[in-house]
């Protein structure tokens, strides 16, 4: 296929429409994903709470996240007459941008992988970290009190989390010895345990996998550490001044990052594309992206319980959480960590 | 070596496009009636008096800064986790001392109420 798009457009434009290709390959997916999201989500807090959910726009309600999609394409997308009107427009597409950009390095399996890098994690966390940028931009564009105290909220929570993450980072580095997305799972397919779902890096960095969790839920600002959008107090904190498209898009970046923590937790901690049985179970111990697929439902589904389960946090104790207990958690389990891998009892050889 | 990054180049654009196209989509398809009552800031009913980028409590700044210093370390950590097996117990005892002093910063910070919010 690449070797037929080189043979009509020439060496370099046939490898950049392949790449294209499979670009688009992993982002229509992507949104699909996201829509359905947003539909599982209803869903599943609706039966948390004993109600139905959406269930009139098509069988099961399967059509309600198109006709979202069209009712917001045909609203009206409002420019505060006292906003920064480039900015304002800037701030959407600085959100969505990373939240899909950090994809080209996560591999499915361990052949299916656009870019594998030697520096994945790296450019992971730096992608990442963009993300913040949209809101702060968003908040202080709008110029309205709402968008300010939420931007401000947002900011200041989520670079307090990437602290406690880039520490929990740090633990599954020194076991991995690899920023290598691909080798950090294959890692995790030899230990004790022969590979099975005990020898993944959830149990013994336990720790380091809960604050992870903890943290990607706090970055991606929802409940229970959505005060930055807190609807209750500040209306919707950063985007309380767009509207339609505008608004989608801050809406999609936030689910597209939602699945992207839930990809890396499963990278990281839960073994990626590895099968949770013992390699001689013939098909239920093959790897596959299925494994991948059902690791990123389940975060996912976390993620969905957490929101019907708790209570929001008070923003005090947001930061207390962030500062004084996950780091203090975090930089004693490096240390331990440290401690096992140098004395006789280590598992990583 | 550098093909390896020529997709995610292209990937960043194409994000990128992602967020662009549906604002022009949205904003050649829907309805433009402005008016100034529906563009003025949102207020829960009343006009704005003020501009609304304001004072703002000086804990943001405490905390961008703590940031920064919190982050620099990670950096530090991160290229040592990397090759932590071939150090052996030496770069581990090196790096202990270093995570002891950023321990003791972070006592100290504690300690001076930099992290109360009340």
């Amino acid at each position: 296929m690449m070797e037929f798009l080189q043979g009509i457009l020439g060496n370099e434009a046939g490898l950049t429409v392949w790449t294209l290709l499979k670009i688009v390959a992993i982002v229509a997916p992507m949104m699909g994903a996201v829509a359905y999201l947003t539909l599982a989500e209803r869903k599943v807090i609706g039966y948390m709470q004993v109600r139905i959910g959406p269930n009139r726009v098509g069988y099961f309600g399967l059509l309600q996240p198109l006709a979202d999609g069209i009712k917001l394409l045909l609203k009206e997308i409002i420019l505060p007459t006292q906003s920064s009107k480039g900015l304002f427009l800037l701030a959407p597409v600085l959100s969505i941008g990373p939240a899909l950009a950090a994809w080209a390095v996560v591999p499915f399996t361990d052949k299916l992988v656009l870019a594998n890098t030697n520096a994945s994690l790296l450019y992971i966390m730096a992608i990442t970290s963009m993300g913040v940028y949209g809101v702060i931009i968003a908040g202080w564009a709008a110029n309205s009190k709402y968008s300010f105290l939420g931007a401000l909220r947002s900011a200041a929570q989520i670079v307090s989390y990437e602290i406690a993450m880039g520490f929990a980072l740090v633990g599954v580095l020194m076991v991995s010895g690899s920023l290598n997305l691909v080798d950090i799972v294959n890692q995790q397919g030899h230990g004790v345990a022969g590979g099975s779902a005990l020898s993944w890096n959830w149990l013994p960095l336990f720790p380091l996998f809960i604050v992870y969790l903890i943290s990607g839920v706090a970055e991606t600002n929802r409940a229970p550490f959505d005060v930055a959008e807190g609807e209750s107090e500040i209306v919707a904190g950063f985007h309380v001044e767009y509207s339609g498209m505008a608004f989608a898009v801050f809406f999609l970046a936030e689910y597209a990052n939602m699945i992207l923590v839930a990809a890396m937790t499963s990278l990281m901690f839960l073994g990626g594309w590895l099968s949770p049985f013992p390699a001689s179970w013939g098909v239920l111990g093959a790897s596959g992206f299925i494994w991948m697929a059902l690791k990123i439902s389940l975060v996912l589904f976390c993620f969905l319980w957490f929101r019907a389960t708790f209570p929001r946090y008070r923003y005090d104790q947001i930061m207390r959480l962030g500062w004084k207990v996950f780091i203090p958690v975090t930089l004693v389990w490096v240390f331990v960590v440290g401690v096992w891998m140098m004395s006789p009892l280590t598992l990583w050889n | 070596m550098l093909q390896n990054y020529f997709p995610i180049l292209l990937f960043v654009i194409v994000g990128l496009l992602v967020g662009v196209g549906p604002i022009l989509l949205g904003w050649l398809v829907a309805p433009n009636r402005p008016d100034p009552e529906k563009l003025s800031p949102y207020e829960c009913g009343f006009e704005a008096f003020e501009d609304a980028r304001m004072k703002f409590d000086v804990r943001y700044y405490l905390v961008a800064i703590l940031f920064i210093l919190f982050d620099l370390e990670i950096t530090f950590l991160f290229p040592w986790a990397v090759v932590l097996k071939e150090l052996g117990a030496f770069g581990f005892g090196v790096m202990v001392e270093f995570i002891a002093v950023l321990t003791l910063g972070f006592v100290y910070m504690w300690k001076k109420g930099a992290l109360e919010w009340e």
